[in-house]
């Protein structure tokens, strides 16, 4: 029953969807036919689908960073826009150099931007207990007029010809030595596949490898027991927030240099830059079972049902707000089933010792989600 | 600068923010009655979202803003009902079921604009209703008491929730449940039952938050509330789980945005950094967090579901 889960939460988001083209007087077969066939039909919609994927995976590998420190990043928008922001801002000031070199001064320029950004919220979580689900949303709406303002002003392409309505708030064509390379010709796949993947396998070893991912799950786990077992709460605490931070803002270059414009644009709205990736990944991180490298598959999955979107909209007319739906719906499933995956361990674990139906019942200190996470890694 | 010290321009400059305020107290009252008996609920915005969407919905199809912003309440119950079923009865961890109701109400109120709304339209805007006698009173008639129906309602809601929590039996109960619910439950209180009947309200009212965001906008489109419904729980923490704190927190969040466009359109704050002016109130509201975050304790049981004897 347990494995069933995640795939059950699926295809009960996907059957209330179904009722929503049906309440569009669409055909729902029609409709997801076409939406498989977008994101999967085809090298050119692998591709685009792989594509889609790589901000959504930055940013999941993060979120399962943080969630395993127990601390809910929610400012995986603010924190993309600030990784862009900076990076761009380094390609603008050093344009001129090579590629080999200013491709990784570009990652790490995006994931200081991120991880500053995020280490703020971290910060006032760990010193002086300011909940980080509300300071990083705040941040967020920080984040979008910063990004604004820079691109209205201070990175604007000065040079586009000026329109009644002023300057278009983006920045100029960036040097062409930042772009990401494309690995295979004629589809949008860059090199940003091979930052994402590489980065949630890092994570991956990071969190169960090393002394630094034992310290934040143990945190995580139980920050009581953590702090009697005389690890660093608070710092451990503070430096998950701040690695997030980083993967969610490599997030933000991918979408600045592996875009087709190769510029940064605003629309004067967060999801205008970030189209609700920081959202996104955490539906895909919490799909993916707070696993980085589950998130891979969990990624290509969720960045399927948004390329599919586009491709459904175009055939049945419902418009692509049926994926954001959906996944609403999917973490809503995930979340509640977690429950009575829950019972059903507990009534096997209490048939096993005999002890009839009525066994002791969860402590609240561990999550479920945690334990649904810990069941499959 | 002395174009904004005129009597004009800050009467009005009040009247509005108490306007802006409005919305953020209304979600952020019905969050403080749900987090006082211990549930978090971080669904709001997509509930107001829905709120806001189904009262566009019905005043645009009926003319009436009244069934509107009731239709609009009804969406929020039904949604607290979902709320509270995933938070007490599935023991969902709370902060991210809230996120999932959140997505799901984003995705959904626009998705049913595009479906059911051909031309959008502005809704009638609620009339101003002004007080007798209080809103001749020079100055203060001008800020307070020309307003329309929803913004006194909103404000007569402090004292009612603070006279609920504090001087019934049924508040009684909720704080009971809040801090310490085996103890509650042990004196026969229905963990359950109470923090259901809070959540659902909670969401009624932040369903009617949705309404008055879109009655004072007048006409709905994606994202209506640029994520209205978390400043709303950011001003409960503000508040200290207090109604009149969360009113401050409201106020001051309203004070702020009203001060700042005003500034923007007298020309005070160059166009050039308007932007960066924006993100005061968002930054007032950090600072504020950072500074009370320490003195006041939460409910002790907030986040937490209640497992008899777990």
């Amino acid at each position: 029953m347990g494995w069933l889960a995640l795939p059950l939460s699926a295809f009960a988001a996907l059957l209330i969807g179904a009722l929503l083209i049906l309440a569009f007087g669409a055909n729902p077969v029609t409709g997801y036919h076409a939406l498989v066939s977008g994101a999967f039909g085809g090298s050119y919609a692998l591709a685009s689908t792989a594509q889609k994927a790589v901000p959504l995976l930055l940013v999941a590998a993060g979120i399962c960073i943080a969630v395993r420190a127990n601390v809910w990043n929610i400012g995986g928008e603010g924190q993309i826009v600030m990784g862009a922001l900076a990076s761009t801002a380094t390609v603008l000031a050093v344009p001129g150099l090579p590629a080999f070199l200013l491709i990784p001064l570009v990652v790490i320029t995006a994931a200081a931007g991120g991880a500053i950004w995020a280490g703020i919220a971290g910060f006032f979580k760990a010193y002086f207990n300011v909940n980080e689900i509300l300071s990083t949303i705040m941040l967020n709406l920080v984040a979008v007029q910063v990004m604004n303002y820079l691109l209205s002003g201070p990175m604007v392409n000065k040079s586009q010809s000026f329109s009644v309505t002023g300057l278009i708030p983006q920045t100029k064509l960036l040097s062409e030595n930042s772009w990401l390379p494309t690995l295979v010709g004629g589809t949008q796949l860059n090199l940003g596949v091979v930052i994402a993947v590489a980065v949630a396998v890092a994570v991956y070893f990071l969190l169960w490898r090393t002394g630094f991912g034992f310290r934040t799950r143990a945190v995580g786990l139980s920050s009581a027991a953590a702090a009697y077992a005389g690890m660093p709460v608070k710092r451990t605490m503070m430096n998950a927030m701040v690695l997030s931070g980083a993967c969610c803002g490599i997030a933000g270059a991918v979408l600045v240099f592996g875009s087709i414009s190769h510029r940064m644009v605003t629309d004067g709205s967060l999801t205008g830059f970030t189209g609700n990736d920081g959202f996104n990944g955490i539906v895909v991180a919490l799909f993916g079972g707070l696993n980085p490298l589950w998130s891979i598959l969990s990624a290509y999955l969720f960045g399927g049902l948004l390329v599919g979107g586009t491709a459904m909209q175009a055939v049945i007319g419902v418009p692509t707000d049926l994926v954001t739906t959906i996944e609403g719906l999917v973490v809503i499933f995930v979340v509640s089933i977690d429950y009575l995956r829950f019972r059903v361990r507990v009534q096997e674990e209490a048939n096993e010792l005999g002890q009839g139906h009525e066994a002791a019942p969860p402590g609240g200190r561990r999550s479920l989600v945690f334990k649904l996470a810990r069941a499959r890694s | 600068m002395s174009a904004f010290f005129t009597y004009a321009v800050l009467t009005a400059t009040i009247a509005s923010a108490i306007q802006y305020a409005t919305p953020f107290l209304l979600a952020a009252l019905g969050e403080t009655l749900g987090q006082r008996s211990g549930v978090l609920n971080l669904g709001v915005d997509g509930i107001m979202l829905m709120g806001a969407f189904a009262c566009y919905y019905v005043a645009l199809e009926t003319g009436s803003d009244l069934l509107g912003v009731l239709v609009g309440m009804g969406v929020g119950a039904v949604l607290g009902l979902i709320t509270a079923f995933m938070s007490v009865t599935l023991r969902a961890k709370q902060g991210i079921s809230g996120i999932g109701v959140y997505i799901f109400g984003l995705g959904l109120s626009d998705l049913l604009f595009v479906r059911f709304v051909g031309t959008p339209l502005p809704v009638n805007p609620l009339p101003t209703l002004n007080v007798p006698l209080l809103s001749r009173i020079p100055a203060l008639g001008r800020m307070f008491f020309q307003q329309n129906l929803l913004i006194y309602l909103a404000f007569l809601l402090v004292p009612a929730l603070a006279f609920v929590l504090y001087r019934t039996n049924y508040g009684t109960r909720v704080l009971a449940v809040g801090e310490n619910p085996a103890a509650a439950d042990s004196l026969g209180i229905s963990v359950t039952r109470t923090r259901y009947s809070t959540v659902i309200l909670g969401c009624t009212m932040a369903g009617l938050a949705g309404a008055t965001l879109l009655l004072l906008d007048g006409i709905f489109q994606e994202n209506l509330t640029q994520s209205a419904g978390f400043i709303a729980v950011a001003l409960v923490y503000f508040g200290a789980w207090r109604p009149w704190g969360v009113m401050t927190g409201s106020l001051l969040y309203g004070v702020v945005t009203a001060v700042v466009l005003q500034w923007k359109s007298l020309g005070i704050i160059p166009l050039s950094v308007a932007d960066l002016a924006a993100t005061a109130p968002a930054l007032v509201t950090i600072l504020a967090l950072v500074l009370l975050a320490g003195r006041f304790r939460q409910p002790a049981s907030l986040g937490k579901a209640y497992v008899r004897g777990g």
